[in-house]
């Protein structure tokens, strides 16, 4: 067989060659078929502890009780003791070093996500105590009003 | 040569390959102590049960899924969001979920605020706000309605991962799938596969985006973010491989569905009470 034959067989080993070459200092070491097998878990291993090692940025009431103890009695004395209190003073993150202040939510939009009536039977939405909040003191932040706290005792600050 | 000569030969040459036979199967199996067969099961499969009833649609799940895992807050992407079922008297169906329900249902559904008709899909409904009907709803022409919240199914057979051309996204032994930033390529074959519509692409990061069922949470034994934030239990996880988890007891003791379970992908989100217009 003549050179015509074998000079673009070289070519064409010589890209193969090139192509494992590359690949070898492309793909991580800790990549291939893990526990669930190669359908489903064909990936890179590392990329697991990366995942887990995510910070949390909402940390739990039992977090916030350690300082502010008299706030969390309050809270769990009232009816509001289903809802954290970040729902509503934000993600603690790394307070009380970053950020040192918490911003608290006291747009009425907060109040209204469960305290908007709605005709809806069936549904556990239409047995809270809901406004309409067209007609209940519109432009008014429920907070003048209503303490998240003791949402029990009218005008009780 | 006699009868009885072959058919000795036969029996010594059927034992014969009998024991080399089972030499070999001998040596592909293993004997396993009861130690070594106790950790070979997997001992951790994550699975989320979802109570439509207790649901309120007060969308704190979907800020506080939102703003733990760094989804941009005002796009309209989401990794969880909350489903408005309106079911009528006269058989109409209405579903919306403006904004994935990120700041709750504060409105009835009205003439301003309406959405899709029975027959599309309820993907198609996530975040669509307006097709207004001539005529508004009066309570009195409401015959049920509901909130439905949806996540990522960690499906038990991901048609997510099977699509990926790269090996970015992928399925833990403990049931979770998982996107690997680094080695997405953003081709989006991913969101299209999904029958649930859970997946998105993550505009900052340019990357396929999905709910993680919190890992990073569960890996420091804390909540996912949407199950901490629901003040009304309407959210729960648990691990389906232990006996005494509160969350597979439900499961495996009472009435739970789960989304479109025709297209075979064994989705391990479970709903109590789903109601049947539900997709």
């Amino acid at each position: 067989m003549g050179s015509h034959v074998f000079r673009p067989l070289w070519v064409a080993i010589a890209v193969i060659i090139l192509i494992f070459v590359v690949r070898y200092f492309m793909v991580p070491s800790d990549f291939g078929i893990q526990e669930r097998g190669f359908t489903y878990g064909f990936h890179r291993k590392s990329d697991e502890s990366e995942w887990a090692g995510i910070k949390a940025k909402y940390k739990g009431r039992d977090y916030c009780k350690s300082c502010h103890a008299e706030k969390y009695r309050s809270i769990m004395n009232s009816k509001h003791r289903i809802i954290q209190c970040e729902n509503c003073h934000g993600p603690a993150l790394n307070h009380p070093v970053n950020p040192p202040k918490l911003v608290i939510d006291r747009k009425r939009a907060l109040c209204l996500r469960c305290h908007t009536y709605l005709p809806y039977p069936g549904s556990q939405r239409s047995r809270i105590e809901g406004i309409d909040p067209a007609k209940h003191n519109p432009g008014i932040s429920c907070v003048e009003c209503h303490n998240p706290h003791k949402p029990d005792l009218e005008l009780a600050k | 040569m006699k009868n009885t000569d072959t058919r000795r030969e036969f029996l010594k040459t059927a034992l014969k390959s009998m024991v080399v036979s089972s030499m070999t199967i001998g040596s592909i199996f293993t004997f396993l102590s009861p130690e070594e067969a106790r950790a070979a099961v997997k001992n951790v499969r994550w699975g989320f049960l979802v109570d439509t009833n207790k649901c309120v649609g007060c969308g704190l799940c979907v800020k506080a899924c939102k703003l733990e895992n760094d989804v941009p807050y005002s796009d309209p992407i989401t990794r969880t969001w909350v489903e408005r079922y309106v079911v009528l008297n006269n058989g109409r169906l209405l579903i919306d979920s403006p904004n994935g329900g990120r700041d709750g249902y504060t409105s009835e559904v009205t003439t301003t605020r309406l959405v899709q008709e029975s027959n599309l899909s309820a993907v198609a409904t996530k975040f669509t706000t307006s097709t207004a009907i001539t005529n508004k709803i009066t309570p009195d022409e409401i015959a049920n309605a509901f909130f439905v919240p949806k996540l990522c199914n960690q499906c038990d057979k991901p048609p997510c991962v099977q699509v990926c051309p790269v090996g970015a996204t992928y399925q833990m032994e403990n049931g979770i799938v998982l996107v690997d930033r680094s080695w997405c390529i953003g081709c989006g074959y991913c969101i299209q596969a999904c029958p649930y519509g859970a997946r998105f692409f993550n505009p900052v990061l340019h990357t396929a985006e999905k709910c993680t069922f919190c890992y990073h949470r569960l890996v420091k034994k804390m909540q996912p973010a949407c199950v901490e934030a629901c003040p009304f239990g309407a959210r729960k996880i648990g691990n389906l491989m232990d006996p005494s988890d509160p969350v597979r007891k439900i499961i495996l003791s009472e009435k739970v569905g789960v989304l479109k379970p025709a297209y075979g992908t064994k989705p391990q989100a479970f709903y109590i009470g789903l109601g049947k217009n539900v997709r």
